[in-house]
């Protein structure tokens, strides 16, 4: 029998801002433990808990990217449990009335539902020491989150990581968050199960958590599925349960929990009173989300008549689109700029772990650049040495070019001296090439290239060392 | 009866409270009455009635996102039962 998944996500997203979701504490990452913290994020009696501007304005900017409805009035509520990880004993959280429902995000061209997105308060960081107790540090108690919430829509592993890579793009380019995996700003959880294709009813699900990037989502729910498929196979059963990654082994185990059967016991937040997102409001916000990824990616395949893996590396990223776009007004000729981002720049980026913005390139310098290939001062190779040299000392090309002498060669008397010397040098090949074996003549102009440091014009050379054989 | 010994040992566990079987009994009892008499509350007619949350009808009340200074770490770790490297020190829960 064929089985397939199904697959639904929720991630949680840290909102970047200032202070904290209820209180004035810095959210600074990287402090020493417990120094961003007050009687309000320590749960100390009688404090008040009052609710951030920004980060309900960074939570309804992006629901509207998801197309989302938001909910005119929406409250909090306490979601209570005992762990140390929670100095009040709860969460601030919202349960039946979340800020945003009915939602979507196409991926690749399929419509995944967006259940919800609600607000909540993270909760402290523990550190399980070697003598058996833990110490726990409350900075990142109350930084502010959203959570969000797909539909069992999903149907591949591929897909899961696809949904997570532009959810991903989009709240960057909305700025609402630094996505920080490491840091923790983003974190991914997965429910999982898997039925006979052509059944409409659910089976019985998994959660998984603990995957630190979207690659070991991808990874981790391919286990899942095929670990249920094979557990179903055998006869057996799938337990509804919480899972744990292992990244090491590549294999998801059960949690230990003594309180599986979660009761939250939620009640009304009576400290926070409800939120009202204003059709005002909520118009004021809209006129802050720029265009996004998709529009992007589109205009790109139309305006500048780029294939679509062009348009879709170059708008990955928000600033390194408008690195491109910048570059082109310079020097309009939009594949070949593509060409070098995607292949030269990108490749340094990658290479030096950087952002194109934390970059001395400048698209003036890649448009004067290529100009200067355009204009025949230097060769397209000569190109690909200057650029690591701009991201070095943040030069201009011809800058560069002038100090290093790498103006191309074309004057033929002077190309003509290096040809005589690699013919005198070079007899056996030579003597192959007049025989009749004409792809000598590659190695040949190789020769010239290599004595001229890659400096003489390559046409020119060519057709020069034909004449002269 | 509202709630049954069952309920109570549920509700218990929960809290993280341990009750003798005769206080067991006692509180059953007890919350059974309590709960009895909230119950009158159903015989109202609510299907038009919104929910209350809050008493006091007020909405959105917000503040700027400026930080504020927190307090000093020996001060967070005053009351701590035990500290230790700038951290609380709890027993270890899996």
């Amino acid at each position: 029998m064929d089985y397939e998944a199904v697959i639904g996500l929720e991630t949680h997203v840290q909102l970047k801002t200032n202070s904290k979701i209820f209180c004035g504490c810095s959210t600074n990452f990287g402090v020493s433990p417990n120094s961003q913290t007050c009687p309000v994020c320590l749960g100390f009696p009688g404090v008040l808990p009052v609710l951030n501007k920004k980060v309900v304005e960074l939570a309804v900017k992006l629901t509207l990217a998801l197309n989302c409805r938001i909910t005119p009035n929406c409250k909090f509520h306490r979601k209570n449990y005992f762990y140390p990880d929670l100095p009040k004993a709860y969460q601030i959280s919202q349960y039946d009335e979340p800020l945003a429902i009915d939602g979507y995000l196409d991926v690749e061209a399929v419509k995944i539902g967006i259940t919800r997105v609600h607000l909540e308060e993270d909760a402290g960081k523990l550190i399980h020491t070697q003598e058996g107790d833990s110490l726990v540090d409350y900075n990142r108690c109350g930084m502010p989150l959203i959570e969000i919430v797909t539909e069992p829509d999903l149907k591949t592993p591929h897909q899961a990581y696809e949904y997570l890579t532009d959810l991903k793009s989009i709240l960057e380019y909305l700025e609402v968050s630094d996505c920080n995996m490491e840091e923790g700003s983003l974190r991914c959880d997965a429910n999982v199960s898997i039925r006979p294709v052509g059944q409409v009813e659910l089976g019985t699900k998994t959660e998984v958590k603990n995957m630190n990037s979207f690659k070991a989502v991808e990874r981790a729910l391919s286990y899942e599925i095929e670990r249920q498929i094979k557990v179903v196979q055998q006869g057996g059963q799938i337990n509804q349960e919480t899972r744990l990654w292992d990244e090491k082994k590549e294999i998801t185990i059960p949690m230990r929990s003594k309180e599986e059967a979660h009761d939250y016991r939620y009640f009304p937040e009576p400290d926070l009173v409800p939120l009202e997102v204003s059709q005002e409001w909520t118009e004021e916000i809209k006129t802050g989300i720029p265009e996004l990824p998709q529009a992007k990616r589109q205009r790109f395949i139309e305006g500048y008549e780029l294939p679509s893996y062009d348009a879709e590396v170059l708008t990955a990223n928000k600033s390194l689109a408008n690195f491109f776009e910048n570059t082109t007004k310079f020097y309009p000729k939009p594949k070949m700029v593509s060409n070098w981002i995607m292949t030269e720049v990108l490749g340094y980026l990658a290479e030096a772990n950087l952002d194109i913005s934390q970059s001395k390139l400048t698209p003036t310098h890649l448009a004067e650049m290529l100009e200067l290939i355009d204009s025949g001062t230097i060769s397209g190779k000569i190109g690909k040495e200057v650029l690591p040299e701009i991201f070095k000392t943040g030069k201009s090309p011809a800058e560069i070019i002038q100090e290093k002498g790498l103006v191309q060669i074309t004057d033929g008397d002077e190309i003509v001296k290096v040809i005589e010397q690699v013919i005198t040098e070079n007899p056996k090949a030579v003597e192959e090439y007049k025989t009749g074996k004409k792809e000598t003549l590659g190695f040949l102009v190789g020769q010239v290239m290599k004595l001229t440091k890659g400096k003489a014009n390559p046409q020119i050379t060519n057709k020069l060392l034909q004449e002269r054989l | 009866m509202a709630i049954t010994k069952k309920e109570v040992e549920q509700v218990c566990s929960l809290a993280r409270l341990e009750l003798s079987d005769s206080e067991k009994d006692e509180f059953t009892c007890q919350l059974d009455s309590i709960l009895g008499y909230v119950a009158k509350i159903n015989e109202l007619e609510t299907s038009n009635i919104l929910p209350t949350s809050h008493p006091i009808l007020l909405t959105n009340v917000l503040r700027e996102d400026k930080v504020k200074e927190s307090l000093p770490v020996e001060e967070v770790l005053a009351n701590a039962p035990d500290a230790g490297k700038g951290h609380f020190r709890v027993p270890r829960i899996i």
